[in-house]
């Protein structure tokens, strides 16, 4: 292969990677958007509050360390946030989702900025605001085997990422498809009232959802976190995911991955061979002006469905 | 007892139809708005002026703006902070040009450059609602800004990327500038603000404001009614640019002075502004007022109390503060949705009745 | 009950089409209204008759077919430009305007009558003023004729289910409609309710002239005031004639006893 071929294959695999990671928190949005409805614009600040979390319980310096003067294994730490995920998405139902269930779709969408504020602030309040780097083995640096015999470069984590967020969504596919729980949510997706009729409890599924949403986030978070160190930033990658489900439809797992990778190449592509016309860093709005012009074309998404409206 | 409409009786649709048309409304705004003329100007300070008056004044007519777009007009936009850069960099960019223009047709070419850019990135409304279009005015955000900040023809190609303000006189009068007075400096922007909220009480009692709402509550009944959705929805977005880009006018001319994109226009800008609103009431007037006042005076109020009051460090009152604005959101969506001035109606309803209760 | 009228055809609809993806709503409906008369729609749930509504409303495009209006022919139109040629309509679920009062919503009714700019209604002064005012005239007098002086300043979202029919039916009045469509006006209503919603329809349709084509399901309602009425099933017409010609109509009895269909 040519330098200039090679390179550009580098880009679009480190394109895709990044697309991964924003393929990961759309996967958040739309898990929650499915069940009720919500565009829950605190995914990202999840992520974060996630990491963070994780960060406390196996890092040296961290709460726990601090406090007891010992760390937990990493697989202990993830099971342990995994359960505070699930008090977290227990607590906004009971404290917000619950009071606002007669809103407007809008009100639920800005109650959630409400919620990524909240957040980020108990977030930085408990753990501290500074970046941390997170550890928990994944194996860093480039990949020998390709470099050597392809001369090609590319990270081993955003391999690594890329493996485990193809496993999380079959993981997904087969608990939305084969568990008695997976098929409740998607008759509350299809319509709030009739499985509402069939006694399915509204409540019980939000909570459940939340906490799904929250563990992807999770792994959202802990990709990020290897990658770039626990910060403020990787709050600001959910509002990276909202053009991705603008490409791929509010309501389609397959669409939120599509939708991640196409804008996580694009961007990259954009920045690599436009941006040095331009002052560089196109990557700041790439993403939703591609979504804009995209709505224009296809205001349903790739993989929505088409709406009739009726009076 | 002491807000009662009784004997009040209008005779022509004229008067009934007029702007306060209870008595004690007219009476409250007038003494109000003579009070911030007259008397506010010969008790402030610079500290008073500089915290809280201009910042309140600026806020005060973005949050306007935002209202007649969100809370009039039901689209959501996140593109504040990069509407108010437009209004900036043109004041930046006439001054510096023309410092001869007399700074109130700066501050309305401001507005218009704004709604002119605020029609453009309007435009997708009329395909998509609600999420989308929020996510599309994203895209105005990030462009702007980004904008701002690279193309150095905008800044006047000054190494630091900053824009600064040069004094401008009006009437012989310095307003902007560290060394013009703050009382002018109020008055300017006092003036502004007044006149602005005048035109925008008439313009949401008048036909383009019935038809604003008439798209909030049911587009398509709307349309079918006759309200031409594109034209309604644009006017709406061009109305509130406009606000927003003079209200950019006077944040960055009179109040900041000084600006650099990322941190005076950013994503947070956008949030604040829509906080405003919401606190303050979608759909209300007054209720814009009511937000910015409450936005600008709860960190202040917060740091004084958690810094000087509990000795807190400044950082973990930032985190308590922001997790505070974040709480506020929320309580006021679920128990107020439609915020303060809502609350300002109820107590003069229970006024109405004072003292007896039923 | 009314003596056949002789008007002019105000409104023909001619071999009207409508599928929305695979399903067909419409097939080649014909029929037309004229002037001055109350002509109605019936047919089972699903036949079309709302869809019908929508096409003459110009907010679904038919794929084949023509409306003529006033003698203008047209495959297509914008909503808006309907309204301000003279069509006004109700909607089967009551589409007012939550947040408002009623009031400015029989306001927006005259929306296509008002002209003035931003600029003017901004001063709220000079002709923005006097066009506002002249205007409240108007629908002071739809308020006065519905009786619903007292809501004039309640919001809409607060008042009962038939105040909001009738509103609704006001926001129409305002707007000095030549074509009245009412989709299902005494839907959900109580005897009392419909009696008074009969009697404004009559005295719409006599005392301004307006030609009323209607939706609706309560056959007595219909036979008694309608001059015509023409039947849907499935999307095609199976019947259109005065009311004692359709009522003796073999097709439609079958429609509404539910024979099979083959």
């Amino acid at each position: 292969m040519s330098g200039e071929a090679l390179f550009f294959l580098e880009v679009v695999i480190s394109g895709l990677m990044a697309g991964v990671m924003y393929a990961l928190v759309a996967l958040g949005f739309v898990l929650i958007f499915k069940a009720s409805g919500v565009l829950n614009f605190a995914q990202g600040v999840l992520a974060l509050f996630a990491a963070l979390a994780l960060y406390d319980f196996i890092a040296p310096g961290g709460w726990v360390d601090d406090l007891f003067g010992f760390t937990f294994p990493i697989w202990a730490g993830i099971i342990l946030t995994v359960g505070v995920m699930i008090i977290v998405a227990w607590l906004i139902e009971r404290l917000v989702l619950q009071h606002l269930v007669q809103q407007e779709p809008i009100i639920l969408f800005m109650s959630t900025i409400g919620l990524a504020y909240i957040l980020e602030g108990v977030g930085d309040m408990l753990f501290g605001s500074d970046v941390k780097p997170l550890d928990i083995g994944i194996p860093q640096g480039a990949s020998d085997w390709l470099l050597d015999n392809y001369g090609l470069y590319v990270e081993k984590l955003e391999v690594f990422a890329a493996l485990t967020a193809a496993i999380l969504v079959i993981v997904l596919a087969v608990f939305f498809q084969k568990t008695r729980i997976g098929r409740a949510l998607r008759a509350v997706a299809d319509d709030h009232q009739a499985a509402l009729s069939v006694g399915v409890s509204l409540r019980t599924i939000w909570v459940i959802v939340w906490s799904v949403a929250g563990m992807v986030a999770l792994v959202a978070g802990i990709m990020w976190g290897s990658k770039s160190g626990i910060q403020f930033s990787l709050s600001l990658i959910a509002l990276k995911a909202l053009p991705v489900l603008i490409l791929g439809g509010f309501t389609s797992v397959p669409g939120a991955i599509i939708g991640g990778l196409i804008i996580g190449v694009g961007e990259k592509v954009a920045e690599v061979y436009l941006g040095p016309y331009v002052g560089g860093a196109i990557e700041n709005w790439f993403a939703y002006v591609l979504a804009l012009v995209f709505l224009f074309f296809r205001p349903q998404g790739l993989f929505g469905e088409r709406i009739i409206e009726r009076v | 007892m002491f807000y009662r409409e009784a004997g009040q009786f209008k005779d022509s649709y004229e008067s009934d139809q007029a702007i306060f048309p209870v008595a004690q409304d007219r009476w409250f705004v007038f003494g109000v708005v003579i009070a911030a003329f007259a008397l506010v100007p010969f008790f402030i300070g610079d500290y008073w002026t500089n915290a809280v008056l201009l910042p309140l004044l600026a806020y005060s007519l973005a949050a306007l703006g935002l209202n007649i777009l969100t809370g009039y007009c039901g689209q959501v936009s996140l593109g504040t902070g990069g509407f108010l850069a437009v209004g900036a960099y043109t004041t930046f960019k006439l001054v510096t040009a023309f410092p001869e223009l007399n700074f109130i047709l700066v501050v309305l070419f401001s507005g218009a450059t704004t709604a002119a850019v605020g029609v453009v990135f309007g435009l997708p409304s009329l395909r998509i609602k609600g999420f989308y279009l929020a996510v599309a005015t994203l895209a105005a955000q990030f462009f702007l800004v980004w904008m701002f900040n690279k193309v150095e023809w905008f800044f006047n190609y000054s190494p630091t990327g900053q824009i600064t303000m040069p004094p401008v006189e009006l009437f012989g009068v310095l307003i902007t500038g560290p060394r013009a007075p703050s009382a002018a400096k109020y008055l300017f922007c006092l003036g502004v603000v007044a006149v602005a909220a005048y035109a925008a009480k008439n313009i949401v009692r008048s036909r383009i404001g019935r038809a604003w709402m008439a798209i909030r509550d049911m587009d398509i009944a709307a349309e079918l009614i006759g309200i031409r959705p594109l034209m309604t929805k644009l006017s709406a977005f061009a109305v509130s640019s406009f606000y927003i880009g003079m209200a950019g006018s006077l944040y960055f001319g009179v109040w900041l002075g000084s600006a650099e994109p990322i941190e005076a226009f950013g994503i947070e800008q956008s949030f604040l502004v829509l906080f405003m609103i919401i606190v303050g009431g979608l759909g209300s007037i007054l209720g814009s007022f009511l937000g910015a006042a409450f936005m600008v005076l709860l960190p202040i109020v917060l740091k004084n109390f958690m810094v000087d009051g509990l000795s807190m460090a400044v950082v973990t009152a930032k985190h308590v503060e922001i997790m505070s604005l974040g709480m506020l959101i929320v309580f006021f969506l679920i128990v107020e949705p439609h915020g303060l001035a809502r609350l300002w109606q109820i107590a003069k309803e229970k006024l109405r009745l004072w003292p007896f209760p039923h | 009950m009314s003596e056949r009228r002789n008007g002019e055809v105000l409104l023909s609809v001619d071999k009207i089409s409508l599928a929305f993806g695979g399903v067909r709503a419409l097939e080649g409906v014909s029929f037309d209204v004229l002037e001055g008369e109350i002509r109605a729609i019936i047919g089972p749930n699903g036949a079309g008759k709302s869809s019908m509504l929508n096409v003459i409303n110009g907010f679904y495009h038919p794929q084949e077919g023509s409306i003529t209006f006033k003698g203008k022919t047209r495959k297509q139109m914008r909503p808006h430009f309907v309204a301000s040629s003279g069509v006004a309509r109700t909607f089967q679920n009551i589409a007012l305007f939550k947040g408002m009062s009623t009031l400015d919503n029989i306001m927006t009714g005259r929306n296509t009558k008002m002209k003035r700019g931003i600029l003017w209604q901004a001063l709220h002064y000079g002709p923005a003023r006097n066009e506002e005012i002249e205007n409240r005239g108007h629908v002071e007098k739809v308020i006065d004729f519905l009786e619903i002086q007292s809501i004039r300043k309640t919001p809409v979202g607060r008042l009962p289910y038939g105040m909001q029919k009738r509103v609704e039916l006001g926001r129409a009045l305002a707007a000095e409609p030549e074509l009245l469509l009412l989709d299902e006006p005494m839907a959900g209503m109580n005897v009392e309710e419909k009696e008074d919603m009969c009697r404004f329809v009559l005295d719409v349709n006599e005392e301004f002239g307006t030609t009323i084509a209607l939706i609706e399901h309560d056959m007595g309602v219909v036979m008694d005031i309608s001059d015509r009425v023409v039947v849907l099933d499935y999307g095609k017409k199976i019947a259109d004639g005065t009311p004692d010609e359709v009522r003796a109509n073999q097709d439609v009895v079958d429609a509404y006893l539910g024979v099979a269909h083959d």
